[in-house]
């Protein structure tokens, strides 16, 4: 399962088409994946397990969302005021 | 790009907008038969100087001309739909490229491995050099593999823009806080213009959209010069 998930990483290209988010606004398909990112971080290290697997979303976020909105969420998850449930 | 005297569309760069051309093409055909046709029966009937007032009813013209415009209308449709359906296909993107309307400027972001960002400001026409197009032209274009699926994902920081190059038949709003998606293939090298095109402020003429297709090896040495420089 990690094997595969590290060989899905490896040959990325770009964010795949993704059958939750079929039409023209893909606002939701870039905040799902950073959201997923960081709810799997969490998730993983509390459990002290590798965080590697996450990767694959970071990929995606990055690929997907303007890094104006990245990093407004980043400073927002910062200063603890991040809307979204991780 | 645009020439002066222009009455069709530019030349397709890409093949959805060679089958846009050829359905206008087409429609464009019937439209002018049916006018030709309509022209004459006027001309016919004003210069005539024959009058009849006792017909009142007549099935058979009365079919032909309900049936023959329905089969015009399905010979419209069943390209159209064509068309329609082929532009809404699944399509497996090699590249992402992130297109953010300023006021008043575009920035492209290519995030699929290192960060590349820059802005893309219209050079202004007293710094134009000789051969160049007025208002069409960029200082920095965003450059794009030939013959490769790309995603372009449209938003605006600011207010409504809207990015569209009619070459590649795109054309896509940048709304603040959304985050729309449109695809192309460049199927020749060459550089296409398109203009923004949704009103927002002052200088919503002179933010143009400049897209230059490369082979993927030039895409692949430019991508890493200008993160180099960056």
């Amino acid at each position: 399962m990690a094997d595969t998930v590290e060989t899905k990483i490896q040959n990325y290209r770009t964010a795949p088409f993704d059958a939750r988010f079929p039409n023209t606004n893909q606002t939701r398909n870039c905040y799902q994946n950073y959201l997923d990112f960081h709810r799997c971080t969490k998730a993983l290290s509390t459990k002290d397990q590798d965080v590697a697997p996450c990767d694959w979303y970071q990929r995606v976020y990055k690929s997907l969302c303007p890094t104006s909105w990245v990093g407004k969420w980043d400073e927002q998850i910062e200063g603890g005021s991040f809307a979204g449930k991780i | 790009m645009a020439f002066p005297s222009q009455l069709g569309f530019q030349d397709a760069a890409s093949p959805v907008m060679e089958e846009l051309l050829h359905f206008h093409d087409h429609a464009m055909m019937i439209v002018f038969m049916i006018s030709t046709l309509v022209l004459y029966f006027i001309v016919a009937l004003v210069t005539s100087s024959l009058t009849n007032k006792y017909i009142l009813d007549s099935q058979e013209i009365e079919i032909i001309w309900t049936v023959l415009p329905a089969i015009i209308l399905i010979l419209i449709a069943l390209p159209s739909l064509r068309i329609l359906y082929l532009m809404d296909e699944i399509n497996d993107p090699h590249l992402t490229i992130k297109a953010m309307g300023h006021q008043w400027y575009w920035s492209y972001e290519y995030t699929d491995y290192d960060a590349l960002e820059f802005d893309s400001y219209m050079i202004p026409t007293q710094d134009l050099t000789p051969g160049q197009f007025r208002l069409l032209e960029a200082d920095h274009r965003m450059i794009a593999p030939v013959e490769s699926p790309v995603r372009v994902l449209v938003s605006g920081e600011d207010v409504l823009h809207s990015w569209a190059v009619p070459s590649l038949g795109v054309k896509m709003d940048a709304v603040p806080g959304r985050l729309n998606q449109t695809a192309f293939i460049a199927s020749r090298p060459g550089v296409f213009y398109g203009q923004c095109s949704e009103i927002c402020g002052a200088n919503h003429s002179f933010m143009p959209v400049v897209v230059e297709a490369v082979p993927l090896q030039d895409f692949e040495a430019w991508s890493t010069l200008m993160i180099q420089d960056a």
